[in-house]
């Protein structure tokens, strides 16, 4: 429960933020209360009243405070914020959305995360806003601004940090067993040799919780068949899935597991009461295939390790891959998006409000938080992040990206990701094989 | 004074129906109109936004009935059930019955025992993770001795079955031992004293006098066992997620994921109304089978 650091803001779905049990009841009740108030339709706003702001709560919420507080300083329509306590965020997004009490401004995941909304109409399109506006235009990185599209519109400004995925490693357990960080497919296959005969796993992974699993599917997906594949999946075509890149990808997988690279007992590994990186951090894993967060993750929980020994590096090509392997995975950022029940001199003060995002101070608040703003040209602030190596080294990771693929179970329809997360899970539990694992994706609907 | 009875019976027997209209409020509100609504549901196609949805058919029944998902989900559902009744029924009747001597050490540890029922399920469930941890918890040092290799309990499906299972019986037995203790002290001493004058040992004195005259609060034991067994589910959400695969996904936790986690409200409420019906049927069919409802009195002839 301690590491609520920015792990938890990224996963909605499935481990984070799911760890409050809700009883029978409550799901009973929950399920009703929606439904009485979806019959309301849209409740009238005050004239010059007030727009309220919705943000998920952790330790980055100062910046959205400030924010908040120098908005209302020049607007007529005030903002409020209303912080969400974090592991709650998802799901009261979620049944907010369809009642009166829906919020105008509101913090999301981009993707999937939205996509039912903005099949309802339920969002303002910002595509035509950020058009006309040459210096919004190109104020953040493309390869983001991409990534949190929804059917090629742009739904949401990017208002935080950068989580691409990254591979982590133990500098010490390297030194110990005079190796290098992989380069290449070949230089990853060699080090599982060398850290079994260590006696050390060669890769910490969070078995119970799937979408620590799913950050290998999406990169070896990605190295294998290019960022189309996923991307015509993203776009419906659930046909994708038989693409032969898939079949590869399960194959790979199957074939670290089988090299025992991953350990044996995996399976029953946690991410959220931090298991891998406990393991990672003590030096009985090697290497560590984990979203950004992880760095702040060891700085909370293991200081020392975190600032001495801690090395990252990008996940390497595969041989005869069509992917570029500048392609980065993970979480993008999060969004802003507009409510289209705003209308009139509110919706212009929304849109003023989001668009704040992409300013300067904006930026280096992230900056001072810890966080890599996903601004253009922003290579210069980052002199000042606590960690001034590491943060470049994401930023320039990102920037150089010619497509950064958002999280699968964030892209997908939520009615997809779910059995996505159990179907990988199987996969690397070898209770489907890589054949087997194919039909079942095909079938996804 | 003899008077008095006949002007006094009537009225104080039963109260008026009005006694009755907040509890009847309540439940209609919280209980039946709910019900009602995840019926009505289940023969819709909804992701939770927007309006109420207008009915589409059968579609999530047609579904239910061909998902091997579902399937598994009822098994595992039945084998919890049999299991958690099996493992929690002979520890709390031994130990309630232990307990319900007056004996002062008794009286300690049974409120040592009972300790469990006071946490939160939650918060026992994230306990027993850590514990569970393959390599940090209690089961890397003692996993081996029990013949699981590198403490991978929660990574296999028997595993992680079996952990459920435990955790549960961990935390209810607490509860049902309190039944049983209840329900002993309330046997009349006079039937053990006579017992002992006929020479029955400690062990006949059990089968032939506590057992049968516990034979209501098993039974009540057993109904809110068997339910709650069939509608586990926080402790497979912390404790498992429904995994590996989806080995531990029980009806509950299957509604759930369904639910709130793909948003498919129709079907979750198909899966929702199914466990109702059969968690009601079982319920009622122990209830009968057991003679319980008509309160039969197990001291004839006192």
């Amino acid at each position: 429960m301690r590491t609520a650091v920015q792990g938890s803001a990224v996963r909605g779905r499935k481990g984070f933020g799911r760890r409050h049990a809700a009883t029978l009841t409550a799901a009973v009740l929950a399920a009703s209360v929606l439904t009485a108030c979806g019959s309301g339709g849209p409740g009238e706003e005050e004239a010059g009243g007030t727009l309220e702001v919705w943000v998920y709560q952790d330790a980055s919420t100062k910046v959205q405070r400030e924010a908040v507080e120098r908005f209302n300083k020049t607007s007529d329509v005030k903002a409020k914020l209303v912080e969400v306590p974090g592991e709650g965020y998802q799901d009261k997004m979620r049944s907010a959305m369809g009642t009166p009490n829906a919020p105008d401004v509101f913090f999301n995941w981009g993707g999937g995360s939205i996509s039912n909304f903005v099949e309802k109409d339920m969002l303002v399109d910002l595509t035509p806003e950020i058009q006309k506006d040459e210096k919004l235009k190109d104020a953040f990185l493309p390869s983001i601004l991409n990534a949190g599209k929804v059917n090629d519109k742009i739904y949401g400004v990017p208002m935080r940090g950068m989580q691409p995925v990254v591979l982590f490693y133990n500098k010490d357990v390297f030194e110990k067993a005079g190796a290098q960080p992989p380069e290449s497919w070949d230089d990853l296959l060699d080090l599982v040799d060398t850290f079994k005969k260590e006696g050390v796993t060669p890769f910490a992974l969070a078995g119970t919780d799937a979408w620590t699993e799913l950050m290998w599917v999406e990169y070896l997906l990605d190295r294998i068949g290019g960022a189309e594949v996923f991307q015509r999946i993203q776009d419906g075509d659930s046909s994708a899935w038989g693409d032969p890149a898939v079949l590869k990808t399960a194959e790979t997988i199957r074939d670290l597991v089988d090299r025992g690279a991953f350990g044996k007992n995996y399976a029953s590994v946690n991410y959220t009461a931090d298991g891998a990186s406990t393991l990672f951090a003590k030096g009985k894993a090697a290497m560590h295939l984990m979203g950004s967060w992880e760095y702040s993750n060891q700085q909370a929980n293991q200081k020392e390790f975190a600032e001495k020994g801690l090395g990252w590096t990008t996940f390497p090509a595969l041989p005869d891959g069509e992917g570029d392997p500048k392609n980065v995975v993970g979480n993008p950022t999060n969004f802003w998006s507009v409510s289209s029940k705003l209308k009139g001199a509110e919706r212009e003060a929304a849109l003023e409000f989001v668009k704040t995002a992409a300013e300067d101070w904006y930026a280096e608040a992230l900056v001072d938080n810890g966080d890599v703003p996903t601004t253009s040209g922003s290579e210069d602030m980052l002199a000042g992040h606590p960690a001034p190596d590491y943060a470049l080294f994401q930023y320039d990771l990102v920037r150089d990206a010619p497509n950064f693929t958002l999280s699968w179970d964030q892209a997908l329809p939520a009615q997809q990701a779910s059995p996505m997360l159990t179907n990988i899970q199987k996969l690397f539990n070898k209770q489907l094989s890589p054949e087997e694992f194919v039909d079942a994706m095909k079938a996804l609907k | 004074m003899k008077q008095a009875v006949p002007t006094a019976s009537p009225r104080v027997g039963r109260p008026g129906i009005a006694w009755a209209v907040p509890g009847v409020l309540f439940f209609v509100l919280f209980a039946v109109g709910p019900m009602v609504l995840v019926g009505y549901l289940s023969f819709t196609s909804w992701d939770g936004l927007g309006d109420f949805p207008s009915v589409s058919g059968t579609g999530n029944w047609e579904r239910l009935f061909e998902d091997p998902t579902m399937r598994q989900a009822i098994w595992l559902s039945v084998l919890l059930t049999g299991v958690s009744w099996l493992i929690q029924t002979p520890v709390a009747l031994l130990l309630g019955v232990w307990s319900a001597g007056r004996q002062r050490n008794r009286a300690v540890l049974s409120a040592i025992f009972f300790l469990p029922l006071l946490a939160s399920s939650v918060a026992l469930a994230l306990l027993w993770k850590s514990l569970l941890d393959p390599n940090f918890g209690l089961i890397a040092e003692i996993g081996p001795w029990l013949g699981i290799e590198d403490g991978n309990l929660l990574g296999t499906g028997d595993g992680a079955f079996a952990a459920v299972a435990f955790v549960a019986a961990w935390q209810f037995i607490p509860f049902h031992t309190l039944l049983y203790q209840g329900g002993a002290r309330q046997i009349p001493k006079s039937f053990y004293e006579a017992a002992s004058i006929d020479g029955a040992s400690t062990v006949r004195q059990f089968f032939s006098i506590t057992l049968p005259q516990l034979r209501n609060t098993i039974v009540t034991s057993s109904v809110l066992m068997v339910v709650g067994a069939l509608t586990f589910f926080d402790t497979v959400l912390i404790l498992t997620e429904g995994g590996p695969g989806t080995d531990t996904t029980i009806v509950p936790y299957l509604m759930y994921e369904t639910g709130f986690q793909a948003y498919d409200m129709g079907y979750a409420s198909a899966i929702a109304t199914t466990l109702v019906i059969v968690a009601t049927a079982i319920s009622l069919l122990m209830v009968r089978a057991t003679g319980f409802s008509k309160m039969r009195s197990t001291r004839e002839g006192m």
